[in-house]
């Protein structure tokens, strides 16, 4: 467990110490709200669907989530070029420790990034219909944030190059985001999409926090809760095997 | 004062693409004693370390570590060991304490041992008073005496130093030497150590195997060494046994995994 908050702590200290990180990553949620909420609101409003920000929140802050998540995989590659990586791995921990402790590191941080983002959504006209579900809210963010750290992490386990790294991130992360529900509603879409959105895990995701925060679920909070609990423990326990594989 | 082995290879072979990088080596450690393995530039003195320390799998050969082997039971050979790399391993952005701290804590030292041990090291490697700042504000010199510091702070069964002196000042390599030293009598801790100084393991170690071009060429103690090749040091037995050509470094698995990415990139896998 020591071992687990010592890691967590580690990479918290990192984040809170680089203040360009923390500043320079609500960049991107901003410039979604402004394009799309402004842009697109009108359009929304007047096809029926209602106030657009109520639904574009939601999944701005699973963006937020989504990147800060998956990328925080990168550190895995830092700490491989200073060297603390080995540091960690001589160590007499388990995989499964070293691949919890990185991974609620990120997803903490993760999970202020979206807590930021919530708010920055509150500021630009977002009110959440209702106050009690905020917790359950919070409880999607984590899922969604552990999931994707995982995801990240356990991929960076087994590529070296930064480069390299960004771009496949890159382009897994995409396609999941644009087909998650994320920024338009998944009723009535072609059914070829919808297959895709069914088994997208950030779709879930989407759909949990849309749930708890303005009451429109598509799938229902307990499949996304079950669904998306499950394939964090199944990343979680391959990223563990896949660190045991690391070689330096 | 000296007695089982502690660390034994047999037949030990790493191959990189076709480059081998340890040639079927051979040889034990007795627990309790200081053992030099030496060797020039890219002998494969890094590789094997990493072998031993669970860091690569040998292409074939057995190894014994405290009883285990590090490719069957790696968490019971991490558990008796300790290491001072060659490169840099330290997290640059937390603090000399933190980084202390937090090895301590990986190592399950209790709180007090920690701090106290924290203490004395950094005292010995003159870091006391820097123990608040970041890593990266450091120079090369007092990052390589917290590195060195933060290797001695679990007292392990089997402690590996891959050049632990290497740039440091006379006063500071006999500080850290008296330390070890003391170690090795107090604990009975077993040393594994590899430098390019030659009178420092002339004077330290009670056993010396010299490595070249991945083959295991000599072992024994120093006097074996300098009677073997009728040189009156350590130095000129070393020169005598490995030649006199200038060796490039080793390259580390990453650059070589990069070169055959480069050479091989799109025909494999």
């Amino acid at each position: 467990m020591k071992v687990i908050y010592i890691l967590w702590l580690r990479q918290l200290k990192r984040y809170f110490r680089s203040k360009a990180r923390i500043i320079g990553s609500l960049g991107q949620p901003l410039l979604f709200f402004v394009a799309l909420g402004f842009g697109f609101g009108p359009i929304y409003t007047k096809a029926g669907g209602g106030d657009y920000i109520q639904f574009l929140a939601p999944g701005i802050i699973t963006m937020s989530i989504l990147f800060t998540a998956t990328f925080s995989g990168i550190e895995v590659l830092w700490d491989r070029r200073f060297g603390f990586l080995k540091e960690t791995l001589v160590a007499p921990v388990s995989r499964l420790e070293i691949m919890l402790g990185r991974t609620f590191g990120g997803a903490t941080v993760a999970v202020v990034q979206g807590l930021i983002v919530f708010l920055l959504s509150v500021i630009v006209g977002f009110r959440p219909t209702s106050m009690p579900m905020l917790p359950l809210a919070l409880l999607y963010m984590v899922l969604i944030a552990v999931t994707f750290t995982a995801l990240g992490t356990a991929i960076a386990s087994f590529i070296e190059d930064m480069q390299g790294f960004q771009i496949i991130i890159n382009f897994l992360i995409m396609p999941l985001f644009f087909l998650s529900g994320a920024l338009f509603p998944l009723e009535n879409l072609p059914k070829a999409v919808v297959i895709v959105s069914m088994i997208n895990p950030l779709a879930y995701g989407v759909d949990g926090l849309r749930g708890t925060l303005v009451n429109m679920a598509h799938f229902g909070l307990a499949t996304d809760f079950i669904v998306l609990g499950s394939i964090a423990a199944f990343v979680l326990l391959a990223g563990a095997y896949l660190f045991s594989k690391i070689e330096v | 004062m000296t007695g089982q082995d502690i660390i034994s290879v047999t037949e030990l072979t790493k191959v990189f693409n076709g480059f081998t990088a340890v040639n079927h080596i051979s040889f034990s450690v007795k627990a309790g004693e200081i053992f030099a393995f030496l060797g020039p530039n890219g002998a494969g003195k890094s590789t094997t370390i990493n072998m031993l320390t669970t860091l690569l799998r040998p292409t074939s050969g057995k190894i014994l570590l405290n009883g285990h082997d590090p490719v069957t039971s790696p968490h019971m050979v991490r558990q008796s060991f300790g290491i001072v790399f060659q490169d840099p391993s330290l997290d640059e952005d937390l603090t000399a304490w933190e980084n202390m701290d937090y090895h301590g804590i990986l190592y399950g030292i209790p709180k007090e041992l920690r701090a106290g041990r924290t203490e004395e090291l950094l005292k010995i490697v003159e870091l006391w008073d820097r123990r608040k700042d970041q890593v990266k504000k450091f120079s090369g010199g007092m990052k390589r005496r917290l590195e060195i510091a933060r290797g001695l702070l679990h007292h392990p069964k089997i402690l590996f130093l891959d050049e632990p002196t290497l740039g440091l000042d006379p006063q500071t390599r006999s500080l850290i030497w008296n330390y070890i030293k003391g170690l090795n009598q107090s604990e009975q801790t077993t040393i594994f150590l590899t430098t390019h100084y030659m009178e420092e393991a002339e004077r330290v170690a009670h056993r010396i195997a010299i490595i070249d071009h991945g083959r295991l060429i000599v072992q024994g103690t120093p006097e074996e060494l300098k009677l073997q090749t009728n040189t009156s040091s350590l130095e000129g037995a070393f020169i005598a046994l490995t030649g006199r050509d200038i060796r490039d470094e080793e390259p580390s698995n990453m650059e070589q995994m990069r070169m055959r990415r480069k050479m091989f990139g799109r025909h494999r896998r």
